[in-house]
């Protein structure tokens, strides 16, 4: 038997030894699971941790290589590792939240931590993919495991609906991403990005197959993003989903399908930027419209949020029609960034309320909150507040830095749209502050000394929110640096943001 | 670091208060906490220069500097004073709070109110429009929560409607912020957002026009000018007390100030052209209000009414663009959050007593509380702009200074005057003159020792402005010269380039660079 020829092709431990840390994770705590009462199912959720932890520290030897790895296939450059460190906070914040209420909610077994670590997985993959193929196996990764656990909850009909139809619809996003990646591969002859970006780069005309196939990329990654009119998923499944896992899709899924557009669009096919960027402004526009006006009238937080999400889902859309390909992307990474942290602090809320059981999810159930437990009130106040755009708040910066590389680029209608729908957000952020601290009645909530893990997930959550907004500058750095790097140009350092 | 300890140390107060766990102990740290920024404040009026035009006591730091934003303070003439009036104004509501005006909830109250201080303070002493921003947004969050919580009656309407409205003008204002420190890189070729850096910058008229529209119609909903003013009876009548008098002492001025401080020098040529509009809109909020104020049943809702009508002043002395009309404008701002801010104490205590502001519920109080109505007497005589007390002051300041450049602003203003002094006394008439018709009336207590501590200071400030103004108007002089000269230089050049212009030589237009740069090269 001959040795592997490790030079030919490429092999890098370095890329792919996080990726290995959270599979041997997950492998382990399907195995542990079988020795492992449900009632303890909470030890597994530590393996998971652990798994984690061992991943982020070896994704952190990643930072500043920007090379690349296997030929092309994956990226080791600051962008992924961006990515990559956000995916992996927001899944061991998930894994936080659940560790209670999995308990509670009776989805203890070892399938639902694995599940979760096999996503994060995937997750990881589409942040560093290379080439469409690695794209496609990430997002299948990911998406299967999280249409598993959005019918988590095998008793309840909504679960159940939340699942069939997140997998439908998703099955049938896949089948767009697939077809737009086979078109790409005719149209230029090979899956990997760099190439397509030489292949689209060198000729003049524009082939009608590449356009095809950039449509049909852009119907797939908008359904994976909740961008309207490839939304109708959205507020079924987030509601259904067991409110951890609404937290998980809404932040770390959303990221994940957020850092293979970005890096499709800005690294490969950027020579199209004349026609991909109106699609986006339309896309932007519906979204943020549409988003915000349907969550007025939302009774349900879960449902609520998940309309908010495609609004956020319209802004990062904003910054991203308007960044052609200019360093001024760091604003989109920035914007996915706050974020994050905002949602991942809000639905830490949602779930303290959310016994699982009996699911308290309708904004009524917020009223008084602040009189029995003003630290929770005051940490979904902080978040509501950042996704309106309040400043000190993380939301308040990130709108600042999307909206002025937009109009940097000349799009002011656009931003004014954006800003007008703003506007309409804060009526219904504002709505269930008022019920929080301006009505009375509501529900019981356990204490929060007897679920830590929630706790933790909430403080890390408005903790973020606080420094993202008061003290911007290094993750606004590290985002410019990281969208620098996917470019393939040298880190930026001390240069003006605005171009 | 003197002005950075004017912002935090409402912010480290805040934090202390929500430690306490008595509700006395709540009480007292907040007030302490609020009588620090109040010492400093005096002790800053007492070294600042009167004699300088720039800033004082700046503070420069980076901040976020890939985007040219820093942590940039500094006090004029013009800042000086609303400075004071805030810390003022803050331990005043938060002792007369303390008083049975607030009773649930105590904790809370204190540290939204020291929050409320530290975004106020920030708003009047940021020089960098991206710190003015966060401090002009930031001080929406408590005063929504003030109003939401401890308000009255159709509270939750008033809330939406106050955050909907300023929001929706700070926003449209974010952008002209942006748009302007971007701008930046044209004339001097970097990206900025200092306010004195700001000032060097050049743009083309039309660009300026679109500008200034941004900054002032956020403005305008904050002073409120007419139209824009709804909002304003709902919040003011709903807000607890020390809302109401925060609302109408401060916040409004903030609106007045940011006219003053950055659309205008920002864009002097733009305002000039702009001065009609304003003249008209603020003749129509003083008689508009006035008119309104008149038949109002509720005594809190027309004092609201009164602050569109006196704003109205504000903005006729501004844009009348000469010495005395910026003086008395700035002095009316003062004027009007010490005498409005007082006539909402005096209501807020009437209605602790009864329960209500109906004006009809009133009558003969004159005889069961001769010391709150004396106080209400010179409050109403200093709104109403008697000579003597500080209204007068502003008021003729205002008068004297359109009379010169708008002849026909200052008779509508003149109305509005009659009829403010009006309804006022109207409203004075019948709760404290005629016989005690109603019996709950003929047992109310008058003033306490805490109320009476709470009135004393801005009675003697009534006192003290109306008859020696100079020491403050000194101190504004030479900051609303410097502002003068601006307005001036560019109504010039404006005339200048409409020469050029018209002889064949079109000057080159400074944002066209900017624009071609980024298509270009895409």
């Amino acid at each position: 038997m001959t040795p592997l020829n490790l030079t030919t092709i490429d092999f890098s431990w370095l890329a792919i030894l996080p990726l290995i840390a959270l599979s041997v994770g997950a492998i382990v705590v399907m195995l542990a699971g079988t020795r492992v009462d449900d009632e303890d199912s909470a030890a597994l959720g530590f393996i998971v941790l652990v798994a984690l932890l061992a991943a982020f520290l070896l994704t952190m030897f990643e930072l500043g290589q920007n090379t690349a790895a296997f030929r092309g296939s994956l990226a080791v450059d600051d962008y992924a590792v961006f990515f990559e460190v956000i995916i992996i906070i927001a899944t061991a914040l998930t894994v936080a939240m659940s560790l209670e209420y999995a308990a509670d909610a009776g989805l203890a077994g070892a399938e639902y931590y694995a599940l979760v670590a096999f996503a994060a997985l995937g997750m990881l993959l589409m942040a560093a993919a290379g080439d469409l193929i690695i794209i496609f196996l990430g997002l299948e990764t990911m998406s299967i495991a999280v249409y598993a656990l959005a019918g988590f909850i095998r008793r309840d009909a909504k679960s159940n609906e939340a699942a069939i139809k997140y997998f439908l619809l998703g099955a049938f996003s896949t089948g767009f991403l697939l077809y737009g990646i086979a078109l790409l591969y005719g149209a230029t002859g090979s899956v990997r990005l760099t190439a397509i970006h030489a292949s689209i780069a060198a000729r003049t005309a524009v082939n009608p197959l590449l356009l095809l196939g950039l449509g049909m990329l852009l119907i797939g990654f908008g359904f994976k993003v909740a961008a309207v009119p490839f939304h109708m998923w959205t507020p079924d499944a987030y509601e259904g989903a067991p409110t951890p896992i609404t937290a998980f899709m809404a932040v770390a899924v959303k990221l994940a399908a957020f850092a293979g557009f970005l890096r499709i669009f800005f690294t490969s096919l950027d020579p199209l930027a004349t026609e991909w960027s109106p699609v986006l402004w339309a896309l932007a526009v519906l979204s943020m419209t549409a988003g915000n006006v349907i969550a007025l009238v939302q009774s349900n937080i879960k449902r609520m949020l998940a309309y908010s999400a495609i609004a956020h889902a319209g802004y990062a859309l904003v910054g991203m029609a308007a960044a052609n390909g200019r360093e001024a992307g760091g604003a989109v990474l920035y914007y996915l960034l706050a974020y994050a942290f905002t949602s991942l602090g809000a639905f830490g809320v949602v779930v303290a309320l959310d016994r699982g059981a009996e699911s308290h999810a309708q904004i009524d159930d917020y009223r008084g909150l602040a009189r029995d437990h003003p630290g929770l009130a005051a940490a979904m106040a902080v978040c509501l507040l950042s996704l309106t755009g309040v400043p000190p708040l993380a939301g308040f910066v990130a709108k600042f830095y999307v909206f002025a590389a937009a109009l940097n680029a000349g799009f002011t209608g656009l931003v004014i749209i954006a800003v007008l729908n703003s506007v309409v957000s804060a009526y219904y952020y504002v709505g269930v502050i008022v019920a929080m601290y301006m009505r009375e009645g509501g529900v019981a909530v356990e204490s929060m000394s007897r679920r830590p893990g929630l706790l933790i997930s909430i403080a890390v959550g408005v903790a973020g929110v606080i420094a993202l907004g008061i003290y911007p500058q290094p993750y606004m750095g590290a985002a410019v640096n990281a969208f620098a790097s996917a470019l393939g140009r040298p880190a930026l350092h001390a240069v003006s943001m605005l171009p | 670091m003197p002005l950075t300890l004017l912002i935090f140390v409402p912010l480290l107060g805040a934090a202390a208060v929500l430690l306490q766990s008595e509700e006395r102990s709540v009480w007292i740290s907040a007030f302490i906490f609020s009588l620090i920024p109040l010492g400093w404040s005096l002790y800053l009026l007492a070294v600042f220069d009167p004699h300088a035009s720039g800033y004082q006591f700046v503070e420069h730091f980076p901040w976020i500097p890939q985007f040219g934003i820093s942590y940039h303070l500094g006090i004029d003439g013009i800042s000086l004073f609303l400075i004071l009036l805030t810390t003022i104004l803050i331990s005043l509501s938060l002792l007369y709070s303390g008083g049975g005006d607030i009773e649930s909830r105590p904790r809370e109250f204190c540290f939204l109110m020291l929050l409320l201080e530290s975004a106020l303070l920030g708003t009047f002493l940021a020089l960098d429009l991206f710190l003015f921003y966060v401090f002009w947004e930031a001080m929406l969050v408590p005063m929504y929560f003030l109003i939401g919580i401890w308000g009255h009656g159709r509270k939750i309407y008033a809330t939406f409607k106050f955050v909907l409205f300023t929001m929706l003008g700070s926003l449209l204002m974010l952008i002209a912020i942006i748009y302007v420190a971007r701008a930046a890189r044209g004339s001097l070729g970097y990206v900025t957002f200092d306010l004195p850096e700001l000032y060097k910058i050049r743009l083309s008229a039309t660009e300026a026009r679109w500008l200034f529209a941004g900054f002032a119609i956020a403005f305008a909903i904050k002073v409120p000018l007419w139209p824009l003013h709804t909002w304003l009876p709902d919040a003011h009548t709903e807000a607890p007390t020390a809302g109401s008098v925060l609302l109408a002492g401060v916040m409004l001025k903030a609106g007045a100030y940011g006219f003053i401080r950055f659309a205008i020098p920002l864009f002097p040529a733009v305002a000039v052209e702009a001065i009609p509009v304003f003249m008209a809109l603020g003749v129509i909020g003083i008689i508009y209000g006035a008119l309104v104020a008149m038949v109002q049943p509720d005594l809190k809702r027309l004092i609201a009414y009164s602050s569109v009508s006196h704003l109205g002043f504000v903005t006729l002395g501004i844009f009348a663009f000469d010495t005395q009309g910026l003086e008395g404008a700035i002095y009316q701002m003062l004027n009007h959050g010490v005498s409005t801010g007082a006539l909402f104490l005096l209501v807020g205590m009437l209605y602790l007593r009864r329960h209500t502001r109906e004006i009809i519920e009133f009558g003969g109080l004159w005889s069961s509380v001769p010391i709150y109505a004396s106080v209400f007497m010179v409050m109403m005589l200093s709104s109403i702009g008697l000579p003597g007390l500080n209204g007068f002051v502003g008021e003729f300041l205002i008068l004297l200074g359109t009379y010169f450049s708008r002849k026909v602003a200052v008779y509508g203003a003149v109305t509005g005057l009659i009829l403010g002094a009006l309804y006022m006394m109207w409203a004075y008439e019948r709760v404290m003159w005629g016989p005690l018709t109603k019996a709950a009336n003929v047992t109310i207590a008058d003033l306490d020792k805490r109320e009476i501590a709470v009135m004393l200071p801005l009675v003697g400030l009534v006192l003290f402005m109306g008859l020696y103004p100079r020491p403050l108007l000194n101190r504004m002089q030479p900051s609303i010269d410097a502002l003068l000269v601006r307005v001036k230089d560019a109504q010039a050049e404006v005339q200048r380039e409409q020469v050029v212009a018209s002889s064949g030589f079109l000057p080159e237009s400074a944002g066209a660079t900017v624009t071609a740069d980024v298509r270009g090269s895409k």
